[in-house]
């Protein structure tokens, strides 16, 4: 009886070893597939040494305003030259 | 808050390629990949034109819709960025693309193609903001330190405008309301004169 449950284990063994062989892989790169959630802008970056001062970080308003103060210093010459009458024609 | 936009004026552009060098050295870019470049129209004839140009965030964009593994997303403030963990260099957004501004890095002898590059008005991509797989990915994140894109801020005639879209539109008017149009606007026809045998 024993030696009838050893040899049935035994050739179970002897098939199964065998098959194991010509499973398949995981085709996966084994990086994530599905999208990362980003942070929102206005979060901030913690302990970023570049970051300016004058908006506060996770404070949405503030980086909005910070944005369009930006953008309206920065980039719109008619500010930065105030003393330039409005309707001045550039020379 | 509108949408992110870049607006490019092409009577003040002067096709000195800082924007480009602007986002070359700030987000690191690598040889072979221009994320931002300047065309120029009728290059040498009077009256030629230069645009700069770069992914322009499009608000529905062909890039995310041919991408067969959903790698793109758009954010609350309409920049259009993606996953570099799930682009597989496939190349279908560059073929979409009428800006031609998806890229790939083409390192190694035979030209292997890499995930794609692009744009990201330096809003960095899924990583944590301002973290050092950010930056080595998709290089800085000037959004979350409160700045603009390094493009715009850089452009030295002010031709290149990038923020808020109507803070962008506002500029713009203002300008175009200053300056005139046709020949009175400054640029090629204040500097150089109007064309040989042009009608004013």
């Amino acid at each position: 009886m024993i030696a009838r449950g050893t040899l049935a284990l035994l050739m179970t063994a002897a098939i199964a070893v065998p098959l194991a062989g010509c499973g398949e892989k995981a085709q996966t790169s084994g990086q994530s597939s599905v999208k990362k959630s980003d942070a929102k802008a206005w979060e901030g970056a913690p302990n970023d040494p570049y970051a300016v001062g004058g908006w506060k970080a996770g404070d949405k308003d503030s980086w909005e305003t910070q944005m369009k103060t930006r953008a309206q210093q920065g980039q719109n010459e008619y500010n930065r030259s105030a003393a330039a009458p409005a309707d001045a024609k550039p020379q | 808050m509108a949408r992110m936009k870049f607006l490019c004026d092409a009577e003040r552009c002067i096709e000195c390629n800082g924007c480009v060098t602007a986002c070359k050295a700030e987000h690191d870019v690598p040889w072979g990949v221009n994320r931002r470049r300047v065309v120029t129209l009728n290059d040498g004839v009077p009256g030629e034109r230069s645009i700069s140009v770069a992914c322009m965030h499009c608000s529905d964009a062909p890039c995310m819709a041919v991408c067969p593994v959903d790698c793109f997303y758009r954010t609350d403030e309409g920049v259009v960025l993606h996953d570099k963990d799930i682009c597989i260099g496939c190349g279908y957004c560059s073929y979409a693309c009428p800006f031609g501004a998806p890229q790939f890095p083409t390192n190694g002898t035979f030209g292997l193609r890499g995930k794609m590059d692009k744009c990201t008005f330096c809003a960095g991509g899924p990583e944590a903001n301002g973290s050092d797989a950010e930056n080595e990915k998709y290089g800085r994140n000037r959004l979350a330190e409160g700045k603009l894109p390094a493009c715009a801020e850089m452009c030295s005639t002010k031709a290149l405008l990038g923020g808020d879209g109507d803070v962008v539109s506002d500029i713009f008017r203002t300008r175009v309301l200053q300056r005139g149009k046709g020949s009175e606007v400054w640029g090629w026809g204040t500097a150089y004169g109007k064309p040989t045998g042009a009608k004013s």
